[in-house]
């Protein structure tokens, strides 16, 4: 790909982050030669302009091989319509679907164009996230049902299995359609949207510092890493500057989250193949983990830790100790509860060739984060494309090729020891200084992006701030919405009791891509 | 083989759920009152069924929490149910988001009564920070008691295991209001 050539109109705006402009009609083009080259699209979104006297216009994210790339293409104020990216990134699918939606952009030629994100909340011709749209309360309107056309499976002997959108157990709710043959699965069909919050358009008008907590619970598990690409991406567009120590602990955030979350997922993925040794292991493990991040930071889960130009939370040199103390710990217990699950005959029966994404599908739809690493998708933006201080960590990614729910529980295990390196590292050599510092008064509408790597994959916030220095557009995108279409692929021939460990395996985010 | 590591491990660990210390405002002086609490009231269980209502999905990471060793609340015959025909109480996290509202009235209608129902965290009490992010708007009804009769609102975001426990103790002790 010429990520250099003058149809981009690229400038680096950040280290590894380039911002461009396009002709919405180049757009296949330029996607094509970024598959070609073993790019990935990352996000696709649009953005309502006509109060900044234009029409709508189509924002793309690209990863490859120089980075993420942000481009925009301007689109009609009337029928706003740009070129199907679905037949070259099928990611793009639901992502286009969710557009239309919410802003009435549509992609011309795409072979589905079924809603995704309206059920029964608005009607199909009103589009939220345009800036006319009355967003206060509304009447129910009963006329409206949801009706959504799922794709049937016909033949002799296929039968299906509706589940949701409450399931049996503590998650959220999404609705599965299983059509299967016996106990095999011949089709597995997702209907998500039903925690749709509005989100986005909660952004819309409010000040800087409300919208980074907002940012923190687009995903709560996923807190720390939105809530840093909120602040990056506000930063960027004031060209404020951050503190060294408040990266240095936002960092040590991240990894707090990331471990916390693999320790959960791996108890989970035992409790699943009945192994509940495994569960109370790693959920005692996780609990001593949360209840010192409670007593260090003031917070379980660090909510509301990271604030636009810094943290609002310092960790002491006692603190240190017992951080370390306990990561100590927590290293040599993973290393024998891992001796268990490998040792374990039946877990390594359900966990091995259950739910497979081979690498090459999973390079062709687009599979990320800790999933794809799973699937030899070998990107970790910490390692490969770092933002400060990852760029003076070294990070290690942890990969597997096999896909199966074994090499996504094996990737969760690398990860978790690479992280407990990171935090003493990070203690190790925290900078002295401030925690934070005032961001630039705004004189002009100006926009950023940020990106993080967290825990379940690529976290980006984009936005753009209007002159009266209000949030006047944020997108926050969740690798979910990559993740989600391979979970359908990835039970098929799978039975489906094995359903709920290969989606746990996945463990994406319902309400971070309902949104 | 992995026998001999997992007892190994099992002995090593010991029982984390300790028994209570002295009055003490500690979080496992509380849960042990709770409990003791709960199977006052119940006799022998109290059992509760979840629905996300339109979460972030932090209400439900410490849903989770709270079955782990620490607060051992199985052990003391709390439990979740699968089905909200044997559950005696409907706990909700989130705004209630439009598109589910018909999916937590049904889940209402099913439990039998008597029932209690418990908000949990600030969005579905309509309170706090949080409650004020996510009030009602063109895709949401906002809190829980907008939608379905609540017995009990638990702040926090997300509330603390405990206070959860503690939220399900004030809905079974004072009755159905």
């Amino acid at each position: 790909m010429k990520i250099d050539a003058q149809d981009w109109n690229l400038t680096l705006i950040a280290p590894h982050i380039w911002r461009g402009g396009i002709d919405a009609a180049t757009l296949p083009a330029i996607a094509q030669a970024v598959k070609d080259e073993g790019g990935q699209l990352v996000a696709l979104w649009g953005s309502d302009e006509r109060h900044l006297d234009g029409g709508y216009a189509l924002h793309a994210a690209f990863i490859t091989a120089n980075g993420l790339a942000w481009i925009s293409a301007a689109l009609a104020a009337d029928a706003p319509a740009h070129p199907d990216l679905a037949a070259i990134f099928p990611q793009a699918g639901r992502m286009q679907r969710a557009n239309f939606d919410l802003l009435g952009i549509r992609a011309e030629g795409a072979e589905d164009t079924r809603k995704w994100l309206r059920h029964v909340a608005w009607a199909e011709d009103e589009f939220p996230l345009r800036k006319d749209f009355q967003s206060e309360i509304r009447n129910p309107k009963p006329e409206i049902t949801d009706a959504y056309p799922f794709l049937r499976v016909a033949g002799e002997g296929v039968h299906e299995i509706a589940v949701g959108p409450i399931h049996a157990g503590t998650i959220e709710p999404g609705h599965f359609r299983f059509s299967c043959i016996g106990d095999r699965v011949l089709k597995l069909e997702q209907r998500l949207g039903y925690t749709h919050q509005g989100v986005e358009k909660r952004f819309e008008g409010r000040d800087l510092a409300s919208g980074a907590r907002l940012a923190g619970r687009v995903s709560g598990d996923s807190h720390i890493a939105f809530a840093w690409a909120y602040c990056m991406a506000v930063e960027q567009a004031t060209d404020s500057t951050v503190p060294p120590r408040a990266l240095w602990l936002r960092a040590l955030f991240l990894e707090i989250e990331r471990i916390a979350n693999h320790l959960g997922d791996l108890g989970y993925l035992g409790n699943d193949v009945a192994l509940s040794f495994g569960f109370m292991q790693f959920w005692r493990l996780k609990e001593d983990w949360l209840r010192l991040a409670a007593k260090l930071f003031g917070h379980r889960y660090l909510f509301d830790r990271i604030v636009p130009g810094g943290v609002a939370v310092d960790l002491d040199a006692a603190g240190q100790r017992e951080l370390a103390a306990l990561a100590d710990r927590v290293e040599m217990e993973v290393r024998e509860l891992k001796a268990v699950y490998d040792e374990h005959a039946t877990l390594q029966d359900r966990f091995a060739n259950t739910g497979i994404v081979t690498p090459a599908l999973a390079a062709r739809l687009g599979l990320t984060g800790l999933a794809g690493r799973a699937s030899a998708q070998a990107w970790d933006a910490r390692a490969q494309f770092p933002q400060a201080p990852y760029d003076q960590l070294g990070v290690t990614m942890a990969t597997a090729r096999k896909g199966d729910v074994l090499a996504r529980s094996e990737v969760r295990f690398g990860e978790i020891h690479e992280s407990l390196r990171l935090i003493r590292e990070i203690m190790k050599r925290l900078p002295t200084g401030a925690l934070q510092m005032p961001l630039v008064a705004v004189q002009a509408a100006c926009e950023g992006i940020g990106w993080v790597e967290g825990w379940r994959g690529q976290v980006l916030v984009a936005l753009r701030i209007g002159d009266d220095g209000k949030l006047d557009r944020v997108h926050p995108h969740d690798p979910s919405w990559q993740n989600w279409p391979l979970l359908e692929v990835g039970v098929l021939g799978n039975i489906v009791p094995d359903f709920p460990l290969i989606n746990k395996s996945f463990n994406l985010s319902y309400s971070g891509q309902d949104l | 083989m992995v026998m001999r590591l997992i007892l190994r491990k099992v002995l090593k660990t010991g029982i984390v759920s300790q028994a209570a210390p002295e009055a003490d405002l500690s979080p496992r002086a509380r849960e042990q009152t709770l409990h003791a609490e709960i199977l006052k009231v119940f006799g022998d269980a109290v059992t509760i069924r979840h629905v996300d209502a339109g979460s972030c999905n932090g209400c439900e990471l410490e849903i989770h929490a709270l079955g782990g060793p620490h607060y051992n609340i199985e052990g003391l015959g709390v439990k979740f149910a699968a089905s909200p025909r044997h559950a005696d109480m409907l706990l909700v996290t989130g705004p209630v988001s439009r598109h589910l509202e018909t999916a937590l009235k049904r889940t209402y209608d099913a439990i039998p009564e008597p029932k209690w129902v418990v908000a949990m965290g600030d969005c579905a009490a309509g309170c706090g920070m949080a409650g004020g992010l996510f009030g009602e708007n063109y895709a949401s009804l906002g809190k829980v008691s907008n939608v379905i009769p609540v017995d009990v609102e638990v702040p926090g975001c997300p509330p603390t295991p405990t206070a959860l426990l503690a939220g399900i103790l004030a809905a079974v002790s004072g009755g159905r209001q």
